[in-house]
């Protein structure tokens, strides 16, 4: 079963006495890969230093960077930062080499609370979510499906999903979110 | 479900972030023209299938990304070690040991 949902508008997409889960509005997605002598540049230039753990997140203002892999990070930020972001990092490519590739389009971000929200995240993710601190992310998988989970706080995710992939998580997500409520 | 142990996160992780990627240690030849038809065709085709610990590749493909190697018995499907690519092969004899004191005692 698959949901037409209009991805375009953001908004709370299934709600319930256990969870809430709400599509967020667009913002700026970059793709970062670095080798490790041209992360020192990078922070600088960006202003927020690039977390070398796998899983951990690295803020400053609005920008928020997640490490994936050993040699890849994702950069979020608002829509109108997307311009600076290109620049200060193109200003330093020269001495700095690098891969900075626009992915904002790619994914949407759906956010999901509630007193079930836990819960709601197992019925597609096989982690075992006491391992994920508050504040980290993971990218993991969600019914077969590649996407980046963050804990923002105990029962507050956001859930990174490729825009393709987006209404098959979705429907599963509104289908969970009705079934804790009876429970 | 297995749960594998990634050396790049450094996390025991469930199986369905995983991809299997075939045995290990099977170098590609630096010039395949040079080799003969034999050659190539034991370079493609041929694997040790071994009943017992088996040096395999995996790739946390919902994950860092990254392919690395593992012992894995295919007896029992128990992980013996993770390592990263590029890493030696680790000695059998070693891990077989750890592995049998790591054993509850009967
Ligand atoms: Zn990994």
């Amino acid at each position: 079963m698959t949901a037409h949902i209009d991805l375009s508008k953001a908004g709370i997409l299934a709600e319930s006495s256990a969870v809430r889960v709400a599509l967020l509005p667009p913002v700026a997605r970059f793709s970062l890969r670095a080798a490790t002598p041209e992360q020192k540049a990078l922070s600088k230039a960006l202003g927020v230093t690039l977390p070398a753990k796998i899983g951990q997140c690295g803020r400053k203002g609005d920008i928020e960077i997640i490490c994936l892999g050993p040699d890849e990070w994702t950069i979020i930020a608002p829509e109108d930062q997307a311009g600076t972001i290109n620049d200060v990092c193109a200003a330093i490519y020269a001495k700095t080499p690098h891969s900075l590739t626009e992915i904002s389009d790619r994914e949407v971000t759906v956010h999901i609370t509630g007193p079930k929200a836990s819960d709601l995240i197992t019925i597609g993710c096989p982690r075992d979510l006491d391992q994920l601190p508050v504040g980290e992310a993971r990218r993991t998988v969600f019914d077969g499906v590649t996407t980046v989970l963050w804990r923002d706080g105990e029962q507050d995710y956001r859930l990174d999903l490729w825009r393709s992939f987006a209404p098959h998580v979705i429907a599963l997500l509104e289908t969970g979110c009705a079934e804790l409520a009876g429970e | 479900m297995l749960l594998i142990h990634c050396p790049y996160c450094d996390e025991t992780l469930p199986e369905l972030e995983f991809t299997y990627g075939g045995e290990a240690h099977i170098a590609r030849p630096e010039n395949p023209a040079d080799k003969t038809d034999d050659e190539w065709r034991d370079f493609l085709f041929i694997r040790t299938n071994v009943k017992g610990p088996h040096f395999e590749r995996w790739r946390h493909a919902h994950g860092c990304g990254r392919f690395f190697n593992a012992v894995r018995d295919t007896v029992s499907d128990r992980f013996l070690t993770t390592y990263k690519a590029g890493e030696p092969r680790p000695d059998l004899a070693v891990l077989l040991e750890d592995a049998a004191k790591k054993e509850p005692s009967k």
